[in-house]
């Protein structure tokens, strides 16, 4: 029996009076799309932060294939198959979208720290990224700044780049957010096609995306967990309704 | 890729003609004006990699440029006399070799960068500016304070460096050597930031975060920067103490950094020959104003904040798309 | 004994200059974000005028009457015609643009008043010596100097925690578009802050005049020293600065008796070196 890819154990966390995580628990297995839910100020950024290495937790453990990284840097999680996309796009403006996904790639490989060979010349690095901007169908846009992508296109690229580093744990922030209809389904898409490649953990608030996508879905209130299971029992669990809607009732989750 | 090596072919041609046709204009001391740009120009490269490269603001770089002087000096000093430079714990003599006072002085320029590195670079902005700067008024002081080496009078050289050979006594001939190395440290330079750590470098004066996220170790890729930039400063620093055969605390005063720094603002940050550019234009603007009127530094100024209100790019943003190669999608 | 007191009110007295650049660029850094290194030329301006007046007229008070606007009027002129561009733009700029300044003003005075050091004497009814304690004269100039850093002090603290203008102050250092939307012309009081700042570096000036001399360049360490103080954390934005004075006292004087003066000045930085390796952000936790 396997570890599963990410396993956080009572993780909490607070913030002077505010509790933004509570004795989380959350399991995601290899391949699967996890789905964060929950009402706003619920905590959920702050659990990707501790996740990220960002936010250092007060108490609990996260387990990355089995192996502890509670107290780990970013870095170091990064080595070790954690990947994550921002809600606010964090990219390299005055780099293209290739040369974006190239530093991702160049990130992923230990050793070879040179100091001669033109970076962008190497195929070891271009060929990878390449490869990353076509999975997210960005590969038209490879030359142009990312500064100059439209708000959409910077999404695919932050995909891009957190897949460049062929992780075993996807984190991803709110991939849909500000984006209108049709971009949403283009991101979806993007996701539905990676489904089952590599264990993904996200946090979003469109629920037509949760839906579509997560296999499991745990639901946040106040820091926490409240919910755990598959989208139908979630859905079913009436304190998952009173958390959403309150006593309205005709609202359709 | 043509369009940027004619050009630079022409220059360097041009460049290496220089004496040749001073001495035929009659005009032999340009010469020596050439070789002390070439030399700034070698400074102000140094500090453009990690200010524009790395986005780090250093107003202390005279400090290294400076203590690679004295290294020249002192070991100079100590060659005149016959006196060692330290008794413990080996006798230490002096030298007047430049194949071991050159590098001796990038090694200490660039130590002396590490270790003001390693405590400035922990901090960011407006304080790094200043730490920076701090630091500089501090080895400034220091020399200052060495009465044995002239203290704020300075050092004589009795002579220019000695490489087998060549004889530097000669300003050609110095001259050539100079332009070899400026030459080597610009293409060393170019390489250096398409490299893989150059890379990193301008990612993470883009977007530190991210590339820690990503996995990076940015202020190690920024220290080994500082030190590096330091220790070529430190050669031009022994540079100029042969040119000049003087060495003085005034050239680790920080106007020298901001003078530095106005070196690669004018020339156009960010780009791998500006800095050599803005040398040129500010040494020149310095002869040419200087023999015009004593007050020249009054036109430098209100021009300096002008440039800085209007032209950000500099002398090169008006000729040169900057930098070096892009990533090319692959095609198979 | 009475050289320790002789010691630490030289300190003290040191310290005061040091606070009124430090507070003057506290003002103009901390509150507006600006990096002015021209503000040793502010010091320098004060002093020259002051130098000028007081020679031709043989008064000091209307040297101070005619230096302290003066220097505020240029320096405001600067602001609202150049400087003033400049505060949102990164402090690399901030940095060419004012050192800039600086030579021009270096060189400005140089032309007006030549290179050689002019001399400012104390007025007449300082020059005397005060007797503190009975046995232990102390010259009262200096001691002057010390009454009216502390006044100054206390002024500044009342007119930035008590008046209005200070609020304004305050409010336009942690939100600029707020109190811009809220009416005020933000503009008019950031050149408003420039000139008092400025004020304070002339009056600085001025009073070292007499002690230092008065020549090119000279508030270039002192502005230095000020950075510094200010980075360190020991001046904070309401102005408030106890420690430099301190600061002064352990290294200047003493440490320049026991140790030779290069080393004193050197220790400074070292001291400031020391606490911003140990505290990236200043002692007490600063700002950016």
């Amino acid at each position: 029996m396997t570890d599963p890819t990410l396993q956080v154990e009572g993780l909490s966390k607070r913030f002077g009076a505010v509790i933004a995580s509570e004795a989380i628990d959350l399991t995601v297995h290899a391949g699967e799309i996890h789905a964060v839910i929950g009402p706003n100020g619920a905590g959920k950024t702050t659990l990707i932060g501790q996740l990220a290495g960002e936010v250092p937790p007060d108490a609990g453990r996260i387990l990355l294939e089995g192996r502890e990284i509670t107290g780990l840097p970013a870095q170091r999680r990064a080595h070790l198959g954690l990947a994550r996309s921002y809600q606010i796009t964090s990219l390299f403006p005055r780099f293209t979208a290739l040369e974006n996904a190239a530093l991702a790639v160049q990130a992923g490989e230990r050793g070879a720290r040179g100091l001669w060979r033109p970076a962008w010349q190497d195929m070891a690095l271009v060929r990878p990224a390449w490869e990353a901007l076509e999975r997210v169908h960005l590969s038209h846009r490879a030359d142009a700044p990312a500064r100059t992508l439209a708000h959409g296109e910077q999404r695919q690229l932050e995909i891009a780049m957190a897949l460049a580093t062929r992780p075993r744990l996807l984190l991803l922030d709110e991939p849909t957010a500000g984006m209108g209809h049709e971009e949403s389904s283009q991101m979806i898409e993007l996701l539905e096609r990676l489904r089952g490649e590599l264990a993904m953990l996200l946090i979003e608030h469109d629920m037509d995306a949760v839906f579509r996508l997560a296999d499991r879905i745990t639901v946040l209130v106040y820091g926490r967990v409240v919910a755990s299971g598959t989208p139908a029992e979630v859905r079913g669990d009436p304190e998952v309704r009173r958390a959403y809607l309150g006593e309205d009732e005709n609202v359709v989750l | 890729m043509l369009r940027r090596t004619v050009p630079l072919a022409i220059l360097l041609a041009l460049l290496v003609a220089l004496p040749t046709v001073a001495e035929t204009a009659g005009r032999g001391w340009w010469t020596g004006v050439a070789t002390n740009i070439l030399i700034f120009a070698l400074a102000a490269g140094s500090l453009n990699l990690i200010l524009g490269f790395g986005g780090l603001v250093s107003f202390g770089h005279a400090a290294f440029f400076g203590t690679g002087a004295y290294v020249v000096g002192i070991l100079g000093f100590h060659a005149d006399r016959g006196t060692p430079v330290v008794t413990w714990p080996v006798e230490l003599p002096g030298t007047y070799q430049a194949l071991i006072a050159w590098p001796l002085a990038m090694l200490a320029a660039g130590l002396l960068a590490l270790l003001i590195g390693l405590v400035c670079l922990r901090t960011r902005g407006l304080y790094f500016i200043m730490i920076t700067l701090a630091f500089a008024q501090m080895i400034y002081f220091f020399f200052v304070g060495l009465e044995a080496y002239g203290g704020d009078d300075g050092l004589s050289l009795w002579q220019r460096s000695e490489l087998p050979g060549l004889d530097l006594g000669d300003d050609v001939q110095f001259y050539y050597l100079v332009l070899a190395l400026a030459v080597a440290a610009f293409a060393l330079k170019q390489r250096v930031v398409d490299s893989r750590f150059g890379v990193a470098l301008r990612g993470a004066r883009d977007n530190d975060r991210r590339m820690r996220a990503l996995g990076f170790d940015t202020q190690r890729t920024r220290l080994a920067a500082f030190t590096l930039a330091g220790a070529v400063a430190g050669l031009a620093g022994a540079l100029i103490a042969n040119q000049t055969e003087f060495v003085s605390p005034s050239f680790l005063a920080w106007q020298r950094s901001g003078e530095l720094l106005i070196m690669v603002i004018l020339g156009g940050i960010g780009s791998i020959l500006g800095p050599a550019l803005g040398a040129a234009a500010f040494l020149l603007l310095e002869e040419v104003l200087a023999a015009w009127t004593e007050h020249w530094m009054i036109v430098l100024g209100p021009l300096l904040l002008l440039v800085v209100l209007f032209a950000k790019r500099g002398l090169w943003g008006l000729l040169e798309r900057p930098l070096g190669t892009r990533a090319e999608v692959p095609r198979d | 004994m009475l050289l320790v007191l002789e010691q630490t009110l030289n300190g003290l007295q040191l310290g005061v200059m040091l606070f009124l650049m430090a507070a003057g660029l506290t003002l103009i850094s901390g509150i507006m974000n600006f990096i002015n290194l021209a503000h040793g030329s502010l010091y320098m301006l004060g002093a020259y005028l002051c130098a000028t007046v007081a020679q031709s007229t043989g008064s000091f008070l209307l040297g101070i009457a005619v230096a302290l606007p003066g220097t505020a009027v240029v320096a405001m002129l600067l602001e609202a015609a150049a400087l003033g561009r400049l505060y949102d733009r990164d402090h690399l700029d901030q940095v060419l643009a004012t050192f800039g300044l600086i030579l021009f003003f270096n060189e400005l005075v140089k032309i007006v008043w030549g290179a050689q050091p002019i001399f400012l004497d104390a007025p007449a009814w300082l020059q005397g010596t005060v007797e503190l304690v009975p046995g232990a004269p102390y010259p009262a100039y200096r001691l002057a100097i010390l009454v009216v850093g502390l006044l100054v002090a206390l002024g500044l603290y009342l007119l930035i925690a008590k008046t209005r203008v200070g609020m304004l102050i305050r409010a336009g250092a942690s939100n600029r578009e707020m109190v811009g939307a809220l009416g005020v012309d933000i503009r008019r009081l950031y050149t408003l802050v420039f000139g008092l700042g400025a004020m304070l570096a002339a009056l600085a000036g001025l009073m070292a005049g007499p002690i230092y001399a008065v020549q090119v360049g000279m508030g270039e360490n002192i502005l230095i020293l000020a950075f510094v103080v200010i980075l360190v954390g020991l001046v904070d934005t309401l102005g408030r600065a106890f420690l430099p004075t301190l600061l002064k006292i352990a290294f200047d004087p003493a440490t320049a008796g026991a140790v030779g003066a290069s080393v004193a000045s050197m220790a400074i930085y070292i001291f400031m070196a020391a606490i911003l390796a140990w505290r990236p952000t200043g002692l007490f936790g600063g700002h950016a």
